[in-house]
């Protein structure tokens, strides 16, 4: 991780996005305390993370990579005891995680290791929550997990936010990345770009545009091999494309691709997501994609 | 029965005592078809590859892959086919070199061939430099790739992808992908699973697999029409949400 | 036959490659080559004694030198009276007492008879026979040789008594032994995979994000160790004195309480070898080859350490299990108190405060 800079407000959800590598889950465990920077600082609620380490760890709610549950303790025995180790009863903050917990009630007496993805992750998350923290940390919490719990914790999430609760969640997908307020998109330990998702989009530089054909498999390269290309992504059933020119000259493309024996060629403009300014982003650090 | 068909599968089932993880599945895939199978943690893909595969055998049902009929003629199906897997693809602890040299023995291919095809493989790959350190010290996208082109390597008919692109960066995900556009075009039929739904539209056709049933099987654009999405993810959601809530 | 050559050659490659399989495959034949080699042995060396000459005339005089220019025994100490006896056998200081009967070589000039006592310390029954026989051997050669020139030959009568183990049973060596092994094993290997289990997990890393403090992380994984080991010893030493009748002379609560300080400092010992491993795996190899092995062989719980060459002596030094076998040994053996062990319960508390501390420098309240 390199020269990283950033700020989180009071009550937003703040998203990290960024795949394997990128450096999220070492940015998140410097700021819950578990790991040293080697230059730098960083304050969390105002205290330092390195001085401060011992009072912030009652403050803050965590929930790492991997869950991190007792597998061998049943959901409520795992609740009852992050409860007790942070002084509080299940009790006392129930109404903050009622919503979320009483999806996996019904399974109270079940060992922890022995949940689906999905309810490991809304225990996990009751389990951060139990104490009443003001911020919360969660390190790609739906990673593995299947679509409909996925979606099914961010709104989760964003009910939390009404709580007032400051939410720092990193994550490799990118379309989570529009439900939250501000995104920093992180890539080999740097930072790309920070701003709301709507700002990422809006600097995009240039056009861009869809393509397809029916010779899909073919028509990366013969795009690629177009003089007038920028930049050429495989994007689900489309190419995404964008063009060296500021004025696509549809004609000329559509022309060159019939040349290649394409057929039932369709360009059209579309909005760039979240993903297509990573990939630019991405195209401006080095040649080589490598890893920290 | 055998014709352009490179998977034929009826009726396949495979049961654990009293659960029954795939359920009665149907389907066949075209020779150079990309043929995405998706579904939740649990639904089934990584039973029903391992079957095609001859790694488990069924509890009933009938299938062919490359024309051999998996109960009888397992063997010849082995030898015809690739498989790449997210959790184990090449030894860690070997050098690309290695790796490449091992897998292609293996499957009996000669000496001479095998060097050859491994310096044109490093190098379209951007490897040479780096063919000779231990597989632990690349970085995880460069691993990727090398693991699925030592799982072509010795040019088998199909090969079988089980979540190969987990965790990747996007960049690395679309090389991969690339990879595996040129090696369909050569005719080879890929069977990839996958949960990344964005991913399911670079194939050509895709079944989504809830509970170890099929319950669609289309290209992305019928699938689409069908649920009447405007992504796979949303179909998805449509497919899976009444099995979701368990 | 191809594919059979690429996977054995792969598997070279991975045997070549992995240390831990290379220690296991060199590495611990030749450690076990040599200290089998070495510690086993029947022979002794150096064996200390004590005599008791009530006569201190020419044939004792004789006598004792012939036994003293041997290799086998080495001089303690000369006792000036019968009642030096005990208390030189509960310090643990000699292995046998040689009693020479006043008068001696007047009695065997004249009545051609006189007697010699031979006392062992029969708490490790095997070394206390071979001693035994030795000293009956080099007295015979000795009355050989002497009456080869004389017409009339003497004889010197030997009687030989064992003390705390009249019958020899090997079990009363075994059992103290086997308490501080299986004690060793409980608490070190258990504790030492205890936390690094967490490790792997991820657990210990959302533990270390709470205000949990590293230390009482620590305590409370011990905790129940503790008490498990304890009742463990319990069992033990209860089967050995109702089904084999290992006796306990000492104090039993002077017993409990040694073994609760030993069990400490095991523990102790398991914490640390888990703050410095970070698999399961290698904490399990660590407590197998970094104690077990050792404790076997250089803790004297079946060979004598006196029996072994200096190097691997002076080694057993550090072995906690060694200076706990000899205060059980005394306690349930000898009955001996704390005025008589406390150097060795001062050692073993030394060794537990050096992997507390230890432990405690190197449990980093963060992960890195």
């Amino acid at each position: 991780m390199q020269h990283i800079n950033l700020e989180v407000d009071k009550g937003e959800i703040f998203g990290l996005i960024g795949p394997d590598g990128a450096g999220k889950t070492t940015l998140i465990r410097i700021l819950t305390t578990l790991l040293l920077p080697d230059s730098g600082t960083a304050q969390v609620m105002g205290m330092d993370v390195i001085k401060d380490y011992r009072p912030l760890r009652r403050l803050f709610g965590y929930m790492p990579g991997r869950f991190s549950l007792y597998e061998d303790l049943t959901v409520e025995e795992n609740l009852e005891l992050f409860a007790s180790i942070f002084g509080t009863t299940i009790q006392e903050n129930y109404y903050l995680i009622e919503d979320i917990y009483k999806q996996i009630e019904p399974f109270k007496t079940r060992r922890a290791g022995k949940l689906s993805g999905g309810m490991k992750q809304k225990l996990a998350l009751s389990c951060a929550m139990i104490h009443k923290p003001d911020v919360i940390f969660l390190d790609e919490p739906t990673t593995g997990v299947d679509p409909v719990s996925r979606r099914e914790f961010w709104y989760m999430l964003r009910k939390l936010k009404e709580h007032g609760i400051t939410i720092f969640v990193s994550t490799p997908y990118m379309d989570e990345a529009s439900q939250c307020d501000r995104i920093a998109l992180i890539q080999a330990g740097k930072i790309l770009s920070i701003d709301t998702p709507q700002g990422i989009v809006n600097q995009f530089e240039g056009d861009l545009y869809a393509v397809i054909t029916n010779k899909k498999h073919q028509l990366v390269k013969d795009l690629r091999n177009y003089k007038n290309a920028k930049s050429v992504f495989l994007f689900g059933n489309y190419i995404h494309y964008s063009d060296k020119t500021i004025f696509l000259d549809k004609q000329g493309l559509t022309d060159y691709l019939k040349n290649l024996n394409h057929g039932e060629i369709e360009i059209r403009k579309v909005e760039p997501t979240i993903e297509d300014c990573f990939l630019a982003l991405m195209g401006n650090l080095t040649g080589e994609v490598t890893h920290v | 029965m055998f014709n352009s068909h490179s998977i034929e599968v009826r009726k396949l089932t495979k049961k654990f005592g009293s659960f029954t993880a795939v359920n009665e599945i149907s389907f066949d895939t075209e020779k150079g078809e990309i043929f995405g199978f998706l579904g939740a943690n649990g639904a089934g893909k990584s039973t029903a590859i391992k079957m095609l595969c001859g790694l488990w055998t069924p509890t009933s049902g009938e299938a062919k892959v490359a024309g051999f009929d998996i109960y009888k003629e397992n063997e010849k199906i082995k030898r015809r086919i690739g498989y790449m897997s997210q959790k184990f693809s090449l030894y860690q602890d070997l050098t690309a070199r290695e790796n490449i040299r091992f897998y292609a023995g293996i499957y009996g291919m000669p000496d001479t061939k095998i060097k050859e095809k491994t310096e044109v493989l490093l190098d379209r790959l951007k490897l040479s430099e780096f063919a000779d350190v231990q597989i632990n010290s690349l970085p995880l996208g460069w691993k990727q790739k090398l693991a699925f082109s030592v799982a072509v390597f010795h040019e088998p008919e199909i090969v079988f992808l089980d979540e190969p692109t987990g965790g990747v960066d996007p960049v690395t995900r679309r090389d991969f992908w690339e990879m595996i556009y040129d090696t369909a075009k050569l005719g080879t039929t890929i069977f990839v699973t996958t949960h990344y739904m964005d991913e399911s539209e670079y194939c050509d056709r895709i079944s989504i697999m809830v509970d170890g049933r099929i319950e669609a099987l289309g290209s992305p654009i019928e699938l689409k029409e069908r649920y009447d999405s405007k992504t796979m993810d949303e179909v998805f959601v449509k497919l899976a949400r009444p099995a979701a809530i368990k | 036959m191809k594919r059979f050559i690429a996977f054995v050659r792969k598997e070279f490659h991975h045997i070549l490659r992995d240390w831990r399989t290379l220690i296991i495959l060199f590495g611990m034949p030749i450690i076990q080559i040599l200290l089998f080699g070495f510690a086993i042995t029947n022979e002794i060396k150096d064996a200390s004694i004590a005599i008791l000459d009530q006569a201190n005339d020419a044939h004792s005089k004789a006598l004792i030198n012939k036994i003293l220019s041997t290799d086998y025994f080495k001089l303690e100490q000369y006792l000036s009276n019968q009642s030096q006896i005990e208390p030189v056998f509960r310090k643990g200081k000699v292995k046998e007492v040689i009693i020479f009967e006043r008068d001696f070589s007047q009695k065997l000039d004249k009545e051609k008879i006189s007697g010699i006592q031979l006392l062992a310390d029969a708490t490790d029954p095997n070394t206390a026979t071979i001693i035994l026989n030795y000293t009956q051997g080099i007295i015979a050669g000795y009355q050989a040789d002497q009456n080869v020139l004389s017409r009339l030959p003497f004889n010197i009568q030997v009687q030989t008594e064992m003390f705390y183990n009249k019958e020899l049973k090997g079990v009363y060596l075994f059992v103290p032994g086997l308490i501080a092994i299986i004690l060793m094993l409980v608490s070190a290997m258990m504790t030492s995979i205890s936390i690094t289990k967490e490790k792997e997990f991820g657990t210990m890393e959302i533990l270390l994000a709470t205000p949990m403090r590293p230390g009482i992380i620590i305590i409370a994984k011990v905790i129940p160790y503790l008490l498990l080991s304890f009742i463990n010893a319990l069992i033990i030493l209860t089967l050995g004195y109702f089904v084999f009748g290992v006796p306990v002379h000492g104090s039993i609560t002077l017993l409990l309480f040694e073994m609760i300080l030993f069990v400490l400092t095991v523990l102790s010992l398991g914490i640390f070898i888990s703050t410095v491993t970070s698999s399961q795996q290698v904490a399990l190899m660590a407590s197998l080859m970094g104690l077990m092995l050792p404790t076997i062989l250089l803790s004297g719980f079946i060979f004598p350490i006196e029996n072994m060459p200096l190097l691997l002596q002076i080694i057993s030094n550090i072995v906690p299990a060694k200076w706990f076998i000899i205060i059980i040994k005394n306690i349930m053996l000898k009955g001996t108190g704390l005025a008589i062990i406390w150097e060795e319960t001062l050692i073993i508390f030394g060794f537990m405060i050096f992997f507390i501390s230890l432990s405690v420098k190197n449990f980093k309240p963060r992960l890195a």
